[in-house]
């Protein structure tokens, strides 16, 4: 065997597992729920999937997602791009712990993202005046909320790598600041631009707890659909037909992603040791100004919740919180608990194997074809809808050998799954910045490969390791799209809890929702400041 | 013409300021070259200039008007980085014609003046290049040829052949000085390789630890070093003081004795004539001379050189040689 046969093989096995599963508990399912649209009593009808794409409603539905997420797509890089500026390009005291502030929605369960927003925009509730409970402002408000981090990290890690000199040499040319802005700084960010708006489109087109709070029956994405489709008016045929339209954009969506990426990571010319953040200036003034509205507006509907989940008609009281144990929330926090760790250390495992095997970067073309393919396969999870995997679980994985319907292995790994690419994203761009020569080097020196493995590459990815890790497990513990499928009635996780509980008409009832929210808010947020104390600053890419 | 008054720049109020007190005159037309190891403050002075740094005291005033309110971009001058800059999202054309198009100039004059301007600095053709093709010396050519392109009033370059090898940099310098006389502009330049500067500048001034230490035109910087370390900086291999100093003029046959003497490793040279006596410690054969070190009477341990035929015949650790003086490679310190 040549050495190049023999590594080739070393990496089909180091990605045999995660295939494996990604086979077994994506592809079946999602295949088995396309299958269920496309035959009926055996045999293939595709005339009964353009019919039921044809349908009104589908249009509706498959326009208000397209628009809606695109709205929300450009207020959120609007708005992210001065504070990508002010939290990556000038220093000021303070600065890490906004930058942590800013990633808090990202992490927040999306139910609780929803539940936020309707406190504050409810008729009774702090911005009531404005009537944009229930109108879709309020859910591409919430989409902008929830997206925020992705575009200030992604253009912020970019943007902290420009050299400034770049910009000073433009500006000494006779560039005014908005030439320089618009001449070279924003070309130079294209790729990240153009990386965070596909991100944050894909998690607009595809987000399901905040539509479904936010907009209940009147207002569907194509996500929430397929989730009204299959569980109020049992028609799969349409969930599936719908389900496969997502598939397609979305496969589409992440290679183009996939493209950017490529074109980013060669254009990236960074400024290394040189320090590229300065210290505010007056001319600094209006970014500075927008970036403190922003977080105003990140901030309203966290507040919004914590003030009304402390209050019962109108007067302060914890009852509320007192309401909890009887509404079963401590034994949802838990089953949340042992299910995020559970779903946390097996996206750690396929995770930390998928990184390693996409991270090679071998000479040979149709090698690299490869493993791009694989790197883009990988992602799938990110934008597959979550319920239709959730539901493809439920309808395929029910027969022996794979009965597990009953089984409580199912939700841990249907979230590992959707924790997979986060993971990923996290540890890929790390691995791939250890500079091949050295390792090289380290070999040369002496280190066998498991040397190498140990005291080069170990010692830059356990930070970023323990951040996917934290990543993953709020992840997990927001979950809802797949886990409402799949945890079993008598044992909810505290997503699922919140949404039941929001969904009853009883003002008591959404009273104990907000305090469940605040609860698991803390437990996310705790896990994300912990994950930030390790001055992680930017890493990953999404 | 460019004044500089009593320039500081301070980062940090704990630290002493990274330019203190500096003031150089440049008339329009001359090339200066601000010469300096690395942490001397050129490269703030310069950026201080290009007005890309706060002026904590001070003034930078041109032809007469104080630029302390004059942002940047309306300085009308133009700054070349060690390491170009190129925006690499534009060809090289469109690197050149930047500034061009930044003032709205019609596309056919652009294109005109870009070809041009690569005519001027050796690389015609080059146009349609992605600037991620070119070699160091070509990115630093485009560079150059974009910080010509609309006539700035002053240009200033930073360190512009450093990040270049040696054979590249030797070539490149004397390219740089005939486009830039050609040119007929004003330059401020700052670096660290003294052959740069002498190559490409009129006039030098030598800074250290944030101040001038010397100026004028390059003869003279070179002629007369404020102190020893500025000597060394300038390539003079040893300072000699006191008695040993005088032993060495009086053995030039020079009139005045006094002061510290700058000698570079040539100034010694074998000569069964000479009136200097010493031993020799070692001796290395180079390409056009063999270098000495030899410990002399009354002076002590200094560098000297011998004619490459000389080798072997007396040159051997011990022997006992006679050394004569070359003044011209010597220089007495200004202080």
């Amino acid at each position: 065997m040549t050495r190049r046969v023999r590594a080739g093989a070393g990496v089909l096995a180091l990605a045999a597992l995660p295939l494996l599963v990604l086979v077994v508990f994506f592809a079946l399912p999602v295949a088995g729920m396309v299958g269920r649209g496309f035959f009926v009593d055996g045999s293939l009808d595709v005339a009964g999937v353009v019919e039921i794409l044809g349908r009104g409603r589908v249009h509706r539905v498959l326009w208000f997602t397209l628009w809606s997420s695109a709205l929300a797509t450009a207020v959120t890089l609007l708005l992210g791009l001065p504070m990508a500026y002010v939290l990556h390009r000038l220093s000021f005291p303070g600065r890490r712990l906004l930058r942590a502030c800013v990633l808090v929605p990202f992490v927040l369960p999306t139910v609780v993202v929803g539940v936020a927003f309707r406190t504050l925009l409810a008729d009774s509730g702090p911005l009531g005046a404005l009537h944009l409970d229930g109108t879709p402002v309020a859910i591409v408000a919430a989409m902008v909320f929830f997206n925020l981090a992705v575009v200030v990290r992604t253009v912020g890690a970019l943007w902290e790598g420009l050299d400034r000199r770049r910009e000073e040499a433009a500006a000494a040319l006779g560039a005014s600041p908005l030439q320089v802005l618009r001449t070279v700084t924003l070309p130079a960010l294209v790729p990240g631009l153009a990386s965070a708006a596909s991100v944050v489109f894909l998690f607009c087109a595809t987000s399901f707890g905040v539509v479904l709070t936010l907009g209940g029956l009147r207002y569907a994405t194509v996500e929430t659909e397929i989730y009204l489709l299959t569980t109020q008016f049992l028609d799969l045929r349409a969930a599936s037909a719908l389900s496969v339209l997502q598939l397609v954009v979305v496969s589409l969506l992440l290679y183009a992603a996939q493209r950017t990426r490529v074109s980013r990571e060669q254009a990236l010319d960074r400024a290394g040791i040189r320090t590229t953040t300065r210290a505010p200036r007056r001319r600094d003034a209006p970014v500075l100004a927008v970036s403190g509205l922003v977080l105003l507006l990140v901030a309203a509907p966290i507040a919004a919740l914590l003030v009304r989940s402390l209050q019962l008609d109108g007067a302060w009281s914890l009852q509320s919180y007192r309401e909890l144990t009887g509404a079963g929330a401590a034994g949802a926090l838990a089953t949340s608990w042992r299910v995020a760790v559970d779903a946390t250390l097996l996206s750690m495992l396929l995770g930390v194997l998928v990184s390693v095997v996409v991270s090679r970067r071998p000479r040979a073309r149709l090698e690299r074809r490869g493993l791009a393919f694989l790197d883009g396969l990988f992602m799938l999870p990110l934008g597959v809808s979550a319920v239709t995997l959730g539901f493809g679980f439920l309808i395929t994985l029910d027969q022996p050998p794979l009965d597990l319907r009953s089984s409580a292995v199912l939700v841990p790994i249907a979230q590992a799954l959707v924790a997979l690419p986060l993971v990923v994203r996290t540890l890929a761009p790390v691995l791939r910045g250890v500079d091949p020569r050295q390792r090289q080097a380290a070999a040369s020196l002496g280190a066998g490969p498991l040397r190498v493995l140990a005291t080069v590459e170990l010692p830059v990815l356990w930070r970023p390791l323990l951040a996917a890790a934290g990543f993953a497990f709020a992840v997990s513990l927001g979950e809802f799209g797949a886990t409402s499928f799949l945890a079993r009635p008598d044992r909810p996780t505290l997503p699922v809890l919140i949404y039941q509980l929001a969904s009853r008409p009883s003002e008591q009832s959404f009273g104990t929702a907000l305090a469940a929210s605040v609860v698991l808010c803390v437990v996310a947020v705790t896990v994300t400041a912990l994950v930030e104390r390790l001055r992680l600053g930017s890493v990953g890419a999404f | 013409m460019l004044e500089i008054r009593d320039l500081t720049v301070r980062f940090d109020d704990a630290a002493p300021p990274a330019v203190d007190g500096v003031s150089i005159d440049l008339p329009a037309g001359d090339v200066l070259a601000v010469l300096g190891p690395s942490g001397s403050g050129k490269s703030t002075l310069l950026r201080a200039v290009a007005g890309l740094e706060p002026v904590t005291a001070g003034s930078v005033l041109y032809d007469g008007v104080d630029l302390a309110d004059v942002p940047t971009h309306r300085r009308g001058f133009a700054l070349m980085f060690q390491d170009g800059q190129l925006f690499a999202h534009q060809t090289v054309a469109g690197n050149v014609g930047y500034p061009l198009r930044l003032r709205r100039t019609p596309a056919r004059t652009v294109a005109a003046r870009v070809a041009e301007l690569l005519e001027l600095v050796g690389l015609p053709g080059f146009g349609q290049r992605d600037t991620t093709s070119l070699s160091g010396g070509e990115r630093q050519r485009v560079a150059l040829a974009r910080a010509l392109a609309v006539d700035p009033r002053l240009l200033l370059l930073d360190e512009p052949l450093s990040a270049l090898d040696r054979g590249l940099r030797e070539r490149l310098a004397h390219d740089l000085r005939d486009i830039l006389v050609a040119a007929g502009t004003t330059v401020l330049l700052v670096t660290h390789d003294q052959e740069e500067a002498f190559t490409v500048a009129d006039r030098m001034a030598l800074m250290r630890a944030g101040r001038v230490v010397g100026a004028g035109t390059v003869e003279e910087v070179w002629r007369h070093p404020a102190d020893a370390e500025a000597a060394r900086f300038l390539g003079y291999a040893t300072v000699l003081e006191g008695p040993a100093a005088r032993r060495v003029l009086r053995a030039a046959g020079a009139a005045d004795l006094s002061g510290a003497l700058a000698l570079r490793r040539s100034a010694l040279r074998v000569d069964p004539a000479g009136t200097l006596h010493g031993r020799v410690v070692s001796a290395r054969s180079a390409p056009d001379a063999v270098r000495l070190t030899v410990d002399v009477e009354e002076v002590g341990e200094v560098h000297a050189v011998a004619a490459v035929g000389d080798r072997g015949t007396m040159l051997g650790v011990g022997n006992d040689i006679r050394l004569a003086v070359d003044l011209n490679r010597t220089a007495r310190l200004a202080g």
